[in-house]
């Protein structure tokens, strides 16, 4: 047993108002320079749609994650033999258009432009070659434009559906959205790090954290192709990789990450899980259906004495351990498993998880009357607009049995708070509802807290780092106390 | 005089300037130490460029290599005029398969807008010596035959007297000016190669090849914290 701990995340996706609060808190706080300006360590996806960059889930085409063959699970676009054969041009690795080129305006000419008949605009003009573009692509240029003939029907995704299925949810009354926000997942088994031939990037031992050593980095952008989320990009202008970074920083002085922080819908969740390292490479081995067992299996109760005792012989501080046991992410993922990993098929191990989404609210409307309560518990589910196969190919690697027991759980937080706070329905069906998945009503209640009740303390359990002791081993406290920062001691430019 | 400059002057500054730069810039300026690539900003004539340039002048120098450090087992295997036709045939064809790259390469360079943004001044310099070097390289191949052969009997001998620091310029002085070009300016890019983009060739990932799949760091180990106690 090898107790590690991770710094890991839930987003809610029912409580997504896709405002992209997150996505500009990111961007002011790390991408607002040169080389950066097309980066979005967050961002905001509408599904059905493309996402960003353009069909990343389309692995043929980016061979992203890694890749079971016979026994032995490879990378699928990288490696040792196939990334030195593919270091001098990467067919895999997306290029700019990818994405989209950034740009800006034009602003000077409404004030310098001479008197005529039409009003001056500001026109854009790219922020690569400064010159004049037409704006083909941008930030979230597909936001709230599923059911569009062009970016939901290209939705990676909609190769599981059949075409009628398809065709619903292009129909006007029929047609549905959710939004997906995504950040770096922080994987236990990092398709960059493994794909990496400087061996610049590493996971921090302390806390998971996934980063790139920008000194390291040599440009060779595997990376890139491997990560099968395309949450590692390449600073044109620096030529180095770079990503999401947890908001370290912000962490170890026990603030919580900027796109959290700054989440309106306050649908985002952090705090430690405890993991058995040695458990990881059998789950990287497991077969498609068995990967999220095998992964909820790794992650062990931070209560159990036993576990206890390993994490401490493993040096993990008693601050790290107390977080882990008051972790709101353990809840969500273990006790109440209400969490699931984006896309577990790419065998990354992702530590970012996802509450799937049950809106819209489903109801029937018989004779006229809209009517949300059935005769049995659950039906309406599988009347879902989303397709359950199409969260499924989302959330639990195709696995619907899943999905739609998570999804009945949160029905019955609702059918158990409808008893609670309305009162119209009776007790039985209340209790029948929570027995059929096996939740006590406490549950029930602790669940309908976290929430929809829960404060920020209670969302974010940020473990302290403990950086003075980490001082001391190394330096003079006296001598630290003066400086201050981090960073570089050359100016990041590439002049020679 | 000129010769003693070109010859022996020039090479050892050269080397002195490649060993010290490039050792001073890894250890002190390692953010820099790589190749700027421009692949994300153009893709598809990087391919035509990137890839023949490269098997190209790998082939071609790992040739250059072989002949200096075994001249005697390159003369003997040459001694059979069907296998010295096949090599010079086969270096040949990668000669021009690394003229074409580099070709490509400039044209890229020169008229892709994007491209030319994160270009600079030293790139565009060791593009035009680099195409010097490979077209006085095929120049050579095509006009002075079985250079193979000569290359290993009076080219080998001259290396070796830099090496031993006994230099002897006898064996290049009546050299023809396109292979006295072609060394020159082998030099002038060994010198300036600190200084360009180049310098990626240096950090070849090799230890990719053995180093294990996952790398987790510790900055600090609490353990030891805790026995200090």
């Amino acid at each position: 047993m090898d107790i590690r701990a991770q710094i890991s995340m839930v987003f809610h996706l029912d409580k997504c108002i896709g405002c992209h609060t997150c996505s500009i808190a990111c961007k002011n706080v790390w991408t607002d320079r040169k080389g950066a300006e097309y980066m979005w360590w967050n961002n905001v996806e509408t599904k059905p749609g493309t996402g960003y960059p353009h069909r990343w889930e389309d692995q043929e085409d980016y061979k992203g994650g890694w890749e079971k063959k016979g026994d032995k699970v490879e990378l699928k676009g990288a490696g040792k033999f196939r990334g030195l054969k593919n270091i001098f041009h990467n067919p895999s690795q997306p290029v700019m258009d990818d994405y989209y080129e950034p740009w800006t305006y034009k602003y000077s000419d409404l004030i310098d432009s001479p008197e005529g008949d039409d009003q001056p605009t500001a026109r854009p003009v790219s922020l690569i070659t400064g010159k004049h573009i037409d704006l083909k692509s941008g930030p979230n240029w597909d936001d709230d434009l599923s059911g569009s003939e062009i970016y939901a029907k290209n939705d990676p995704n909609f190769s599981v559906l059949d075409k009628q299925e398809q065709e619903d949810l292009f129909k006007l009354e029929k047609m549905v959205m959710s939004y997906l926000p995504r950040i770096c997942n922080h994987c236990l088994n990092p398709a960059c790090l493994a794909s990496c031939p400087s061996g610049a990037i590493y996971k921090r031992g302390e806390d998971g954290v996934v980063l790139i050593n920008q000194e390291v980095c040599r440009a060779w952008r595997m990376c890139v192709t491997s990560c099968p989320y395309k949450k590692s990009y390449y600073n044109w202008s620096s030529g180095k990789s770079e990503k999401c970074i947890l908001c370290y920083p912000r962490i170890e002085a026990g603030e919580v990450p900027a796109c959290m922080h700054s989440c309106v819908g306050r649908i985002r969740y952090l705090g430690v899980l405890l993991y058995d390292a040695d458990k990881l490479e059998s789950v990287v081995h497991m077969d498609e259906n068995k990967l999220i067992d095998g992964q909820m299996d790794a992650i062990v109760n931070p209560h159990d004495p036993e576990i206890i005792e390993q994490a401490r012989k493993n040096g993990i501080h008693d601050s790290m351990i107390e977080a882990a046991q008051k972790s709101p992410i353990y809840k969500w993922v273990k006790e109440w498993g209400l969490a699931l990993p984006l896309h577990a098929e790419y065998r990354t191990i992702p530590m970012l998880f996802y509450v799937p989404p049950l809106l819209p609210i489903m109801g029937n409307v018989s004779e006229n009357i809209y009517d949300n309560k059935n005769e049995t518990y659950f039906t309406s589910i599988d009347q879902c607009r989303l397709p359950i196969k199409y969260l499924a190919g989302l959330f639990s690697a195709g696995d619907e049995g899943r999905i739609r027991h998570v999804l009945k759980k949160l029905m019955a937080v609702r059918i158990h708070r409808r008893g609670e706070s309305v009162g119209d329905i009776e007790k039985e069906y209340v209790a029948g509802a929570l027995k059929e998945v096996g939740m006590s009503p406490e549950m029930g209640e602790a669940i309908y807290k976290l929430s929809s009740l829960c404060t920020f303390e209670e969302r974010f359990v940020v473990p302290a780092s403990h950086r003075e002791e980490a001082i001391e081993m190394t330096k003079m406290v006296l001598e630290q106390k003066g400086e201050v920062g981090f960073g570089f001691s050359d100016r990041p430019d590439r002049v020679l | 005089m000129l010769n003693l400059f070109l010859f022996v002057i020039l090479p050892y500054v050269a080397i002195i300037l490649e060993l010290v730069v490039s050792i001073y810039r890894y250890y002190n300026n390692s953010y820099k130490f790589s190749s700027l690539s421009s692949e994300f900003l153009e893709s598809d004539q990087l391919f035509w460029g990137s890839v023949p340039f490269h098997y190209g002048i790998i082939t071609i120098l790992l040739g250059h290599v072989i002949g200096f450090l075994f001249p005697s087992h390159v003369l003997a295997f040459g001694a059979v005029p069907v296998r010295l036709l096949i090599i010079e045939v086969t270096a040949l064809i990668f000669g021009l398969l690394a003229l074409f790259g580099l070709i490509m390469l400039v044209k890229r360079r020169m008229t892709d807008p994007r491209v030319q943004v994160v270009s600079t001044k030293m790139d565009f310099f060791i593009l035009i010596l680099l195409l010097l070097q490979v077209a006085s390289g095929v120049g050579t191949a095509v006009m002075y035959r079985w250079g193979m052969n000569w290359y290993a009997i009076s080219m080998v001998p001259y290396l070796k007297s830099l090496v031993f620091f006994k230099p002897d310029m006898s064996y290049v002085a009546s050299m023809p000016w396109m292979v006295k070009f072609h060394i020159v300016n082998a030099f002038l890019i060994i010198a300036v190669l600190p200084f360009t983009r180049l310098l990626h060739f240096l950090v070849l990932p090799v230890h990719y090849l053995w180093r294990s799949w996952q790398v987790v760091i510790w900055n600090y180990d609490r353990k030891k914290i805790r026995k200090s106690k």
